[in-house]
This record gives C-alpha cells, sequence and structure tokens, in this order.
C-alpha cells in the first residue's frame, strides 16, 4: 500500500500545521499555482505507521549480516547519531558567522587534523560530499596541478580493469580520456602493461590498494615509480581504506591524493544509499589547489576558509560545508576509537577476511586468488557450480537472502567470473561467521541436489525476483492512479 | 575494544584456522617499510560517557540564536516523528538498495518521493536525489548540454546564489561547457533576458531568486524555447505550495527542475546533509543523472520496486555514464518524503504563506526605521533585500550592524555586500514560519536602536 492510498481530502495531521492567515495577496496572480499539489492528505499516525511499516521491509546491519565486499558494512554506533543531533549542532545555519560554531569547526578541525595523520597525506579538505564526489575533487586537482604549470598535453588518466565505475566515469567528468590496463594472474596491475601505458600523455593513475579483488598490491613502489618518472600523479580510491587503517597509510606509498568513504571506514551510517562523505587528503604539491571549504584554525579560533585563502583551488562542491552531520558523526566515531582503535581496525577486519576465507575453502568453496592473502575482503568464484547445477552467483546471493544474510557484491568486480565478493568488518563475532559459513554450505547442497530451489530464491522476503526488463521498458517511475 | 567483539579465545581459535601464528602475519603481503608507526594526531580513545560530555559542551557553547538566515538553507520546523523514524536502524542503516528484494522499504519510499516531487514541480519524472541544491543545479547543465547536442553554452544569472553558480563552475569547467552571464535589473531584481536571440543549451530559471525576488517564469521559460534552448526551473519547493509549478511554466512548461530539498525536514546543522532534487520532462528521463527507482512485478505477478534505467550509471556504463554520481542523499530523502506526507498540501501551503507573510511583516517593519531601504521594487517570496542608505549612517556597514544584531542574540541576515558590491551596504534577511510578531518586533526594535546610535557616532569620527 502507498501513502497516497491512505490519502483522504482535507485530513490533515494537525498538529504540525501554523495558523492559517498568511496572505499571499501581494504577489502577482499569474506566478502563483491555481492547483494544490497532490500530496497526501493523511494523519500523523498515519504517517508514523506506514513508514515504520516500510521500514521493516529492509534489511540493514542493525536486523542482519552484511558480507558486502567493498562497501566495509560495519556496525554504526548509536552515539555517533545522537551526538551529532544534538539541538544546538542541528539549529545552526551553516552562513552562521564562524564566531557562532566554535564548537562544530573545533570538531570539524579536529577531524581534517585525524584524517591527514591517519592517511599520511599534507592537507586534507572535507568538501566532497560523497566518494564519487571525492573522486571528482581529486582528478580536478591533478587536472588543475598539471594546467597550473602549463602541461597541458596530458590528457589522459589510466585505470586498472578491476576498478570502480566511478573511477572512468569521474575521469570524463573531469574532460579526461581513459585508458585500462589489465590484472595479471596474481590480482595484481599487469607492470609491463603499466610501463607500456605510460607516456607524456599521462596525467594520472587511479589505484585502490587493496584492490577490488582483495588483495594488496605488493609492487605499490614500483608502480608509484613508474607513474611519477612518467610525469603522472597517482590516485588512490579510498574504498577499501578499512583494510589498512593504522597500517599503512596512502601518503608513504606515494600517492598525492586520495578520497576516503567515511560511510564505510569511519562508520557513519549508508542511509539506505547516502549521504556519504568523501574528504580528499593531498601531497604537499596539490595543497593549493584543495576545495573549499577546509576548516583553519588560528589562535585557538576555528574558521572556514574561503577563495581568498585558498586562490588557486579547484572551487567549492557544495552549496555549504559538504555534508556536515555525517562529519559529525565520523568524528564522533574518531574519538571513541582513538589511536590504538584506529590501529585495529584494519587489523580484525583483515581477521574476519581471511578466517571466514579459510572457513570456505575448507568448505569447499573456489578461492578466486587462493595463493594470496585475503585483505578485508575476498572473492569466492562460482563458476564451476554454475556450469555444473546451472546456479549462478546472483541464485546464490538470493538464496543467501532466505537466511538471512545480507548477499556478498556479486558480479563485481567484472573479471572474475561468477563472483561473489565478502567482506566481514571488524564489527562481526565468530559464530556470526561460522553462521555464515553453515548457510554458504546448506545452499551449495541445495545448488548440487536441488538446483530448481536455489534458482528461484528468495521466498521468504516480501517480494519474490523482480522483474527489471519490465521496470526499464515500461517504466512506471511516479504513481498515477 | 571499541567496537571489536573478539575474545583472546576467538583469536586464537580464528588464527588457528588460517593457520597463522600472529594477526601480523596476515599483512606480510605488505612491503614493511610502507608499514606505519604510531598515529600521533589521533588521540586516545574515549568511553561513550566522556565523548557525550564533550559534545554537549560544545554544543552548549555553539547555543541558540534567533536567525533570520536564508540564503538557500531554511529553518523550518520539522514534527518530531519524522528523524525518529529516519534513524530506525532499517533505514539508517541499511544499504543502497541493489538487493530489491531485501530493500523494499528503501525502494518503496523513493517511488512515493518520486511521486511527490513531481506533483510538486508539475514535471513527469524525478531521480531519487543528488547531493543538494548546488550539484544540482550543475548536474542540470550538464544534463541539458547532453541532451541539446550542439550547443555547449547556459545562461546563467547573476541573481542565481553566487555560491551555485561557483559549484556549477567547479563542476563543468573541464567540459568545454561556457557559463554566460546574465544580469537584473538594479530596479526590480528580477533577470533581464538577453536582447538578442542567441544559440543556447539552456536558460537557468531561478524562482525564487537569490534576493528573494519573484522572477517572470512566464517570458523566461518561453524565450528559452524560442531560442532552442531548454528552461532549467532553480525552485524552492516550500514555495511550489503556492507558487506556479514549473511544469506549467509559460507556453509549455520548463524541462528540468532543480533545487535544494533542505526546506523539507532537513535540519540546517551547519551545512548538511541536505538533498538536491531533479525532475525533468519524461523525453528527458535517459539524460538524467542518478538514481530512479521503477515499479514493477515479481516472479509471482506482485507488485514490487526496484532502481531501474542502471544503463545510464557509472557501474555499469563506466567511462560512457551520464554521471560519476554513486550514492543518493537517501536518509535525507526517508525524511522529506515524511515531512511532505505529514505536511500535505495545506500543511505545505500554510508553511510557504506564512513565511511569506511574516516576511513581508519584517521587511515593512525595518524599511519604516530611518536609513533601512528596500534594495528592489519587485515582489518577493521569503526574503527581501535591504539596504543601509542613508547618509547620515556613512561609514556604517552591514557587517557592523549584524555584529550589534549579534550582541542581542539575533541572526540578522547575511550580509551580500561582498558578491554584490553594486548594490552598497544590504543585508538579505529571511523569515519563516517559525518565527513569531514578538520575534519580529524585537528585531526591529534591536534594528532601530543600533542604526540610531550609530548615527550619534558613527565609527568614522574615531578614525579622523
Amino acid at each position: 500500500m502507498l501513502i497516497f492510498d491512505h490519502s483522504r481530502a482535507g485530513r490533515t495531521a494537525a498538529a504540525q500545521l501554523p495558523a492559517a492567515g498568511g496572505s499571499l495577496d501581494d504577489l502577482p496572480a499569474e506566478l502563483r499555482r491555481k492547483d494544490s499539489p497532490a500530496l497526501p492528505e493523511v494523519s500523523e499516525l498515519d504517517v508514523v505507521r506506514h513508514y515504520t511499516r516500510l521500514s521493516q521491509l529492509n534489511f540493514s546491519i542493525d536486523t542482519q549480516f552484511y558480507p558486502l565486499g567493498s562497501c566495509t558494512m560495519k556496525y554504526n554506533p548509536r552515539a555517533c547519531n545522537s551526538l551529532a543531533m544534538l539541538p544546538q549542532f542541528l539549529a545552526r545555519h551553516p552562513a552562521s558567522p564562524d564566531e557562532t560554531g566554535q564548537g562544530f569547526l573545533a570538531s570539524m578541525f579536529e577531524l581534517q587534523e585525524m584524517l591527514k595523520d591517519v592517511t599520511g597525506m599534507a592537507g586534507v579538505s572535507m568538501a566532497p560530499m560523497a566518494g564519487a564526489h571525492g573522486e571528482f575533487a581529486g582528478v580536478a586537482m591533478i587536472r588543475a596541478y598539471h594546467d597550473a604549470r602549463g602541461d597541458t598535453a596530458r590528457r589522459e588518466i589510466i585505470v586498472p580493469d578491476a576498478a570502480h565505475g566511478t573511477n572512468p566515469a569521474t575521469a570524463t567528468m573531469c574532460g579526461y580520456a581513459v585508458k585500462e590496463i589489465p590484472t595479471d594472474a596474481t590480482g595484481s596491475v599487469d607492470l609491463a602493461a603499466l610501463k607500456a601505458a605510460v607516456g607524456p600523455q599521462t596525467a594520472g593513475l587511479m589505484l585502490t590498494n587493496p584492490s577490488t579483488l582483495g588483495v594488496f598490491e605488493k609492487t605499490i613502489a614500483d608502480i608509484q615509480k613508474i607513474v611519477h618518472d612518467a610525469g603522472g600523479l597517482l590516485y588512490y580510491d579510498g574504498a577499501n581504506l578499512n583494510a589498512i587503517l593504522g597500517k599503512v597509510r596512502p601518503g608513504d606509498m606515494g600517492f598525492d591524493v586520495i578520497h576516503m568513504n567515511l560511510h564505510k571506514t569511519f562508520s557513519t551510517p549508508h542511509g539506505g544509499g547516502g549521504p556519504g562523505a568523501g574528504p580528499v587528503g593531498v601531497s604537499q604539491r596539490l595543497l593549493p589547489f584543495m576545495p573549499i571549504p577546509l576548516v583553519l584554525e588560528e589562535n585557538g579560533f576555528y574558521r572556514l576558509a574561503t577563495e581568498a585563502d585558498v586562490p588557486q583551488s579547484i572551487g567549492r562542491m557544495s552549496a555549504n560545508m559538504g555534508n556536515a552531520g555525517v562529519l559529525m558523526r565520523a568524528y564522533v566515531y574518531a574519538r571513541m576509537l582513538g589511536r590504538e582503535g584506529m590501529h585495529r581496525v584494519a587489523e580484525y577486519a583483515t581477521l574476519n577476511a581471511n578466517y571466514l576465507m579459510a572457513k570456505l575453502r575448507d568448505a569447499g568453496f573456489e578461492l578466486a586468488y587462493p595463493t594470496r592473502r585475503a585483505s578485508h575482503e575476498f572473492i569466492v568464484t562460482l563458476k564451476k557450480l554454475k556450469d555444473a547445477t546451472g546456479v549462478s552467483a546472483m541464485d546464490f546471493a538470493k538464496r543467501l537472502l532466505d537466511y538471512g544474510y545480507h548477499a556478498p557484491t556479486t558480479y563485481f568486480p567484472l573479471l572474475v567470473p561468477e563472483c561473489l565478493l565478502i567482506e566481514p568488518t571488524e564489527t562481526e563475532t565468530r559464530e556470526t561467521l561460522d553462521g555464515f559459513v553453515e548457510a554458504m554450505v546448506k545452499i551449495k547442497h541445495e545448488a548440487e541436489t536441488n538446483p530448481e530451489l536455489v534458482r528461484g530464491a528468495p521466498y521468504t522476503l516480501p517480494v519474490r525476483r523482480l522483474d527489471d526488463v519490465k521496470a526499464a521498458r515500461e517504466l512506471d517511475l511516479t504513481y498515477r492512479p | 575494544m571499541p567496537f571489536i567483539p573478539h575474545t583472546e579465545a576467538d583469536v586464537t581459535a580464528m588464527l588457528g584456522a588460517i593457520g597463522a601464528a600472529s594477526i601480523e602475519d596476515l599483512f606480510d603481503e605488505i612491503p614493511p617499510a610502507l608499514k606505519t608507526g604510531k598515529l600521533k594526531d589521533v588521540p586516545d580513545g574515549l568511553p561513550e560517557m566522556a565523548v557525550a560530555r564533550l559534545m554537549q559542551e560544545r554544543a552548549s557553547a555553539d547555543g541558540f540564536w534567533s536567525n533570520f538566515i536564508g540564503a538557500g538553507v531554511y529553518e523550518h520546523h520539522i514534527p518530531a516523528a519524522i528523524w525518529q523514524i529516519t534513524t530506525r536502524g532499517e533505514f539508517y542503516s541499511a544499504y543502497t538498495p541493489y538487493q530489491a528484494e531485501a530493500s523494499q522499504g528503501t525502494l518503496q519510499l523513493i517511488y512515493e518521493y518520486q511521486t511527490m516531487m513531481t506533483r510538486l514541480t508539475g514535471l513527469d519524472v524525478s531521480n531519487a536525489s543528488l547531493y543538494d541544491g548546488a550539484s544540482a543545479l550543475a548536474e542540470a547543465v550538464l544534463m541539458a548540454v547532453r541532451a541539446h547536442k550542439t550547443s555547449r553554452r547556459v545562461l546563467v544569472p547573476k541573481s542565481v546564489h553566487p555560491i551555485y553558480r561557483s559549484v556549477v563552475v567547479t563542476t563543468v569547467k573541464n567540459q568545454g561547457i561556457e557559463l554566460v552571464e546574465l544580469d537584473y535589473d538594479p530596479a526590480t531584481g528580477k533577470t533581464m533576458l538577453p536582447a538578442e536571440p542567441g544559440a543556447f543549451a539552456g536558460l537557468v530559471i531561478p524562482q525564487p531568486n537569490f534576493f528573494g525576488v519573484l522572477e517572470d517564469v512566464h517570458a523566461m521559460t518561453d524565450w528559452a524555447h524560442d531560442n532552442g534552448a531548454l528552461a532549467i526551473a532553480l525552485v524552492n519547493p516550500t514555495t511550489l505550495a503556492v507558487l506556479e509549478a514549473p511544469g506549467k511554466w509559460g507556453q509549455t512548461g520548463a524541462d528540468i527542475a532543480v533545487g535544494e530539498g533542505q526546506p523539507l525536514g532537513a535540519p540546517m546543522a551547519s551545512g548538511g546533509p541536505y538533498f538536491g532534487f531533479m525532475c525533468c520532462r519524461q523525453d528527458f528521463v535517459r539524460q538524467m543523472p542518478g538514481r530512479i527507482v521503477g515499479r514493477t512485478v515479481d516472479l509471482d505477478g506482485k507488485p514490487g520496486f526496484a532502481l531501474t534505467l542502471q544503463a545510464r550509471e557509472q557501474h555499469i556504463r563506466r567511462a560512457k555514464a551520464t554521471s560519476n554520481i554513486c550514492s543518493n542523499q537517501g536518509l535525507v530523502v526517508t525524511a522529506a518524503t515524511q515531512y511532505m506526507a505529514l505536511l500535505g498540501p495545506q500543511g505545505l501551503a500554510r508553511v510557504a504563506s506564512a513565511s511569506h507573510a511574516n516576511t513581508v511583516a519584517l521587511a515593512d517593519k525595518l524599511a519604516a526605521v530611518p536609513g533601512v531601504s528596500r534594495a528592489f521594487a519587485g515582489p518577493f517570496f521569503h526574503e527581501v533585500v535591504l539596504k543601509l542608505n542613508d547618509s547620515t549612517l556613512q561609514g556604517t556597514s552591514a557587517k557592523d550592524v549584524l555584529r550589534a544584531l549579534r550582541a542581542q542574540g539575533i541572526l540578522g541576515g547575511l550580509d551580500v555586500s561582498g558578491w554584490y558590491p553594486e548594490l552598497g551596504q544590504a543585508i538579505l534577511v529571511c523569515v519563516t514560519e517559525t518565527k513569531t510578531a514578538a520575534d519580529l518586533d524585537h528585531y526591529a526594535q534591536q534594528m532601530e536602536r543600533i542604526l540610531s546610535k550609530r548615527r550619534e557616532a558613527p565609527p568614522c569620527a574615531y578614525k579622523s
């Protein structure tokens, strides 16, 4: 039932209505609306009950295990939410003078400094509002850097074939051509291909490390040298930062610019698809180009930097201070974790991933890269199972939903056939991981004995498998009674 | 260990299963020279109780203010139910609804949101939201250029929020797109259309504009279409309860409508998270960036919801995607959908008209203070530009006045003199439904007191 089905002409949530009587008669008639927009006419209880029920149709971290590779679905501590939503913080207008927000700005400044430290970068800007937005800022800075030096022939960004789709899409938005390079048999960047790809046209390389294949690029020092020797810059996609938090710093690996996904590594909520936060960190040579606002501290007074402070900035990316409330949640998380906690994140995320990988291998699942350590995630390939039974990675994933587990990431990265990319995160218990292995084993058995059962899953959710083709062909994007 | 549940026995057993001697061994593929020592700028961890105390102290220090700043972010009452439900774990900690069967709550909510937005804007389709109003405008400019195919020039009035214009520049400047500025009429504050026809991909039409002034949207829309350009409406969703919907502007309606969704139930919160909305005509749906939810059926023919038209998006289309965007502001849209449902057409119209009436009332009171006058004669909605233009106030800046008001607990508006030096000392003032008659009187009285004091002892007297 849609909220519109509850609607009855004249019904209102009366307590929410301001007093009537504000006149609009002074406004020109031709600019005023003739009809009333057909929003629902419902009571407050209608709204509360309808949306509470909708919420109950969702999987979420608070209700299910989410071994979703490359997404870092760890527990979102409740205090991060309640402390970011203290009433004074919520009531502050973003254009208020800095004097009225020293508590907020101090928190932002300290977060900015902590992010510099954990990434090993010279500067951090928290302006970008999501990972892809941070990528845009990063590549725009690479371009601004080359352009400022008059080095304008560099018009190509190199991207490994295992990269997230946002990498090539971002390069295009920054006016760059994209050159893709292959991955070798062990899951690493193919160094010979990289050497052949770089040249005077190279603006930079975008790299995720550990890669989306769940392995650390062991030859990062060589990669770094090849790109820098060719005059290009090195971009770190922070999608997998949780794997190395407190262990290795992108700055120490030689990266010039990185973005972080605070909704992954710093445990801010995914919120059903956003909002995230995608701060960017830069090396010394990109400092002049950082997006504004930045938070500055001068003799104990905090203020937002403007165009005048950063004249070569790539500019502004949002009307205000990015997703400020998300940054506040990340700050609270960082303070609770502290230095020791930060070092432990990667350790226990990696322990959980390698444990789960060993258990699944022992249970007969095929690993995509069996000779490698897992980072915080790893890939199982179901190619043989599919060939033998017809059960695909997608079927397997849908059947997991019936067992109460959110599906791992499927069909990404694109170069491993029938893959499940599995990331357990550090906040899950051993018992949860063991339960997941049990479900995987049961489904494998089902696939081998009764493949139709798995191919028809899920059965226990609010709907069965949906017709995506119909959705795209017979577009129904709004309710029309 | 905060948020890590492992006991010592767990670690031992798990390492045994892996066949590793220590956790450190799991990092043996990382070159030792790269390993990090101690982090130096991260303090020791604190228990929740200590962090709570710290944050409460900081919140108290920031305090509460009587706010009259708008400029794209508006202080409206937010019903208590909204964020209590929005922060339920099932919404708060859910992932992007790629696994549709496990995400019907989020997906149905977005479908309802899309429906509400099309009803507000009078356009055919809506996406599931973008980052904020400014980035939505930038995406609309890119979309107009994609849809137009021949022109890469877009007209952007000077009466659009200066920061929005700056965000558009940041976003499109590397794609060979030219932004052409349109000036405003100094008497009315309304945008002046180009004297000559020209080839443009789009014309941005702000309603109300940054000055709070209502533009002649019908004439602007028709001018755009007469010149083969797309009409891009930049609108405030609250005002759409009572102002003409972009879909009905001019002869054939605007093509795209974008704006800041914050007024629909998002707290001001020092800048976010908010969301940008985007609606368009059906024929442009495949050029639209961002997620879109559609209704379909499952294997048993039962209705359900799924993300659709994903062939536009980066995870499928990679370098050829309509945008690199990989999220929507889901949680804030969750709040906004409930806000629109709770307020309904009548409630939203009352919020809009009360805000307008309060702004008119305050503008009248302030314009009656000697030395203060309205900058523009054009009709305004819930914001107004006031100038300090009395010669006896020589040397008194907008900044001085705002600082003096602040000493009385009033954030009196936004100083726009820097962005628009031609206006002299000018303040953009906004009033919403949250202010009472007493609030308005207090503001006007303080303004009168401050200015009369300045007149007795203008700051320049000390300088000579």
